[in-house]
């Protein structure tokens, strides 16, 4: 049997069940939506539920969007946060200068291999719950430019993604409509499951010793943070 | 009789004589093959004796058996009168002397040149890659570029600034970007400072480079090009680019266009560079006093003005992909006369709302005191590193190319060229504003033309073969006035369908390359506005 079929979780038979019911509160849950609350509440799993359902209303209606411009699609994109389409409209148009005090990055525009490691780390620096929204078809797959030998095919190579909304560039009404798309599925506890990313920044001695790393082995320290692109494995 | 004139009798052939090995003929203009070690005297002679004082463009480029460089001159005040000069190198040791000693402008080029094609040039002050990360492998424009190959990107490079830098040494190293809101796009400014003044600056691109110039060399001329143009300098200022590649691809196959569609073009061009004109106008203020609440949502306003005509011409609000080798692909839509109409309300409320903007920006005072006699670009400066457009023009260079190398329409319309002699922020913005107004009047023009033109006399399109085949070797290097400046491109045919090399001469890559003249010994929050003033895209820069 081939290890990749899905893995069914076992029944609670021979576990604890006090153990079993808690997990299933938690666990099934992505745990970018973990509080401290959530926690000190998890036993009384009625005011949970109903809480949980309360913090994603508050959630959902209120996002902080992060400041954040990368290629053309930007363009579109501060036309969607100013008069005429006012993204502000549908609790959403707070824009951010640092990540730090973001939900919700929309990333607009070409990720390129220069970019993607900065990108990530903005990305990290957001405080969890955190969402993506792709606005493009260069952050869905490299769009025009997926040809180019610098262009990395997606932002879903580096970041998780909950959102896309295509369109070269999407027009701010597309972009509303992803926003909003966006805000029900955090109001129904919805998003992306995070998973490792076949582009990560890790440690340059951590990689893997072939002809390229031994290559560049005197030039980068052991510990410098790096991103390795193996193009050839791209889509 | 003054210097200038004396120097453009000079016939560059005869002052190079003892130094040429042959001489070509490119299409747009005469060139010269010169010995590799022969660059900076060759350039010295042009520059000082032939009044050449422009390095609009430099091509690198790899053949089956030699690598080559090609400089392009031209003179700020005839752009008409342009010289080549080849430098071919071998295969093996392609090495050339540097020309930044002659034209500063040249280090970027050269070092655009190196990272991407992989020419070395000697004499260079300071040869590194400057769009792709430094531990990039291989040169990408190269013949031999394997492109599926592994490459590691460093990350260390954003490494906390203070923490070698401490108090001790009086100078505090920051990074601004590479995402900032402030460098209106992913550009990275690694500055030290010496309390809040900027003592060096050190300009890092690359964070969009995405590939445009190889995206262009595998499209095929007729249909498949024309797209990417829009993508260069995205502030809704497509269709100026457009033009650039359409002016170069019908240079080389020898094309006609037709009056009719001349007109069109004339009119969108001229409704892209208000729109990105707009766009300049408010990031400007929002850098300089946070103003995000009025001129910027004014500015926005009036560009989803201008946008909501341009969608009803082309189809699309940015995106355009309106021109077409040969023409415009479609006419205006019916009925014209909403068309007409919709434009004439637009070009109605247009003075007031620039009133509006004087009132709010140029005649404020916070306005003035952060801008007046900041960020100082001396004209001969500007020459000295390429900058054009606006940004010339606001240090007072009276140069323009739809008047001085006329296209399109231009000629036939009445309108002035603007400039302003303060050489600071407030000049270069003024400018911008005061262009608003001469594109409106040339946008006018060419509504009443439009709207008196015969039916029958509509013609959109002249004949254009279906498949493109420009002449083997054949290479041309067409400019046009972009919003940010000289846009030019550089197209070299193999006799095939798509072009063989493809390269283009970004005004924004140039005008960037001038901002340490500006920003050092200033404060850095002048920094940010002179930056700002600059108006740079980001696309265009690192393409
Ligand atoms: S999707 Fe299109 S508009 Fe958006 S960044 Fe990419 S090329 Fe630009």
């Amino acid at each position: 049997m081939s290890s990749d079929l899905p893995i069914i979780p076992e029944p609670p038979g021979d576990r604890d069940v006090v153990t079993y019911t808690q997990d299933a509160r938690t666990v099934g849950q992505d745990d970018r939506f973990d509080s401290p609350l959530r926690r000190a509440l998890g036993t009384t799993p009625f005011i949970l539920t109903k809480f949980d359902q309360f913090m994603n209303w508050v959630r959902g209606s209120s996002m902080f969007m992060l400041q954040f411009g990368i290629a053309c699609c930007s363009i579109e994109m501060m036309h969607t946060y100013a008069v005429k389409h006012d993204l502000d409209r549908f609790g959403a148009g707070v824009p951010r200068a640092s990540p730090r005090q973001a939900d919700v990055i929309i990333i607009p525009g070409t990720v390129v291999s220069k970019f993607a490691p900065r990108m990530k780390r903005v990305y990290d620096q957001m405080p969890e719950p955190k969402f993506v929204v792709n606005m493009g078809s260069c952050a869905i797959s490299g769009g025009p430019f997926q040809e180019g030998y610098n262009v990395v095919k997606g932002a879903e190579e580096v970041i998780p993604v909950d959102i896309h909304v295509p369109g070269c560039p999407p027009r701010p009404e597309a972009l509303v409509y992803g926003v909003a798309k966006l805000q029900d599925r955090v109001r129904n506890g919805e998003s992306s499951p995070v998973v490792v990313k076949p582009y990560e920044l890790e440690q340059f001695g951590d990689l893997e010793r072939d002809e390229l790393v031994e290559h560049l082995a005197d030039q980068i320290d052991p510990d410098d943070l790096v991103m390795r692109y193996n193009w050839a494995d791209s889509p | 009789m003054s210097m200038e004139s004396l120097t453009a009798n000079v016939d560059p052939a005869v002052l190079l004589d003892d130094l040429i090995v042959r001489t070509e003929t490119h299409k747009h203009a005469d060139a010269v093959v010169i010995r590799p070690d022969d660059v900076a005297e060759v350039m010295t002679r042009l520059k000082r004796d032939a009044g050449y004082d422009h390095l609009s463009c430099l091509i690198a480029q790899e053949y089956q058996d030699r690598f080559e460089s090609v400089y392009y001159l031209k003179r700020y005040d005839d752009p008409t009168d342009e010289f080549g000069v080849v430098v071919p190198t071998s295969r093996d040791n392609p090495v050339s002397e540097s020309a930044a000693s002659v034209y500063p402008t040249a280090n970027w080029h050269e070092r655009e040149a190196y990272d991407l094609v992989g020419i070395e040039y000697e004499g260079h002050p300071d040869l590194r890659r400057i769009l792709l990360p430094d531990a990039w492998q291989g040169h990408p424009l190269s013949l031999e570029y394997d492109q599926d190959r592994p490459q590691i990107v460093e990350f260390s490079e954003h490494a906390n600034p203070l923490a070698e830098h401490g108090r001790e040494d009086e100078t505090m190293f920051i990074n601004i970007g590479p995402h900032h809101p402030a460098t209106h796009g992913v550009l990275h400014l690694k500055v030290v400072l010496d309390g809040e003044q900027v003592a060096d600056l050190d300009t890092d691109l690359g964070y969009l480079h995405r590939c445009e110039e190889q995206c262009c060399q595998s499209g095929t001329y007729r249909h498949q090009i024309m797209p990417y143009p829009d993508r260069w300098d995205y502030a809704s200022a497509g269709i100026l680019n457009e033009w650039a590649y359409a002016r170069a691809a019908e240079h080389i196959a020898d094309l006609e266009v037709p009056e009719y569609a001349q007109v069109l073009r004339t009119m969108s061009a001229e409704l892209c560079r208000m729109c990105a004109h707009f766009l300049a106008l408010g990031t400007f203020c929002l850098d300089v006093y946070g103003d995000f609440t009025a001129v910027f949502m004014y500015a926005m306003r009036d560009r989803e003005r201008i946008q909501k005509i341009l969608e009803e011409l082309t189809g699309q609000r940015m995106m355009f992909n309106y021109f077409r080798l040969g023409g415009v692909v479609w006419d205006i839509p019916d009925p014209r006369e909403d068309f007409f109409e919709l434009t004439r309300d637009f070009l109605d409320v247009l003075p007031a709302a620039i009133e509006e903007y004087h009132d709010l920006i140029t005649t404020n005072e916070i306005f003035q005191v952060r801008t007046v006699d900041v960020g100082v670009l001396e004209p001969e400066t500007a020459k000295a590193y390429g900058c054009t457009g606006p940004v010339a023009r606001g240090s007072g260079i009276d140069c323009d190319l739809r008047r001085d190398d006329p296209y399109g329409y231009y000629p036939h319309l009445d309108w002035d060229v603007v400039t302003e002699d303060g050489c600071d922020n407030y000049s270069r913005l003024l400018v911008r504003m005061r262009e608003v107004e001469q594109s409106a009047r040339i946008v006018e023009q060419c509504i009443n033309l439009l709207e008196e033109w015969p039916e029958d006399e509509r013609e959109l399109q002249s004949n254009v073969p279906r498949t493109l085949r420009p002449d083997r070797d054949a290479e041309t290097y067409r400019a046009v006035e972009a919003a940010k400046g000289e846009l030019g491109i550089y197209l070299r045919s193999d006799g095939t369908d798509s072009p063989a090399r493809f390269k283009i001469r970004s005004p924004c890559f140039h005008n960037l390359s001038a901002l340490h003249k500006l920003a050092e010994g200033e404060y850095v929050a002048d920094m940010i506005a002179s930056l700002g003033s600059l108006d740079i895209i980001l696309g265009e820069v690192d393409r």
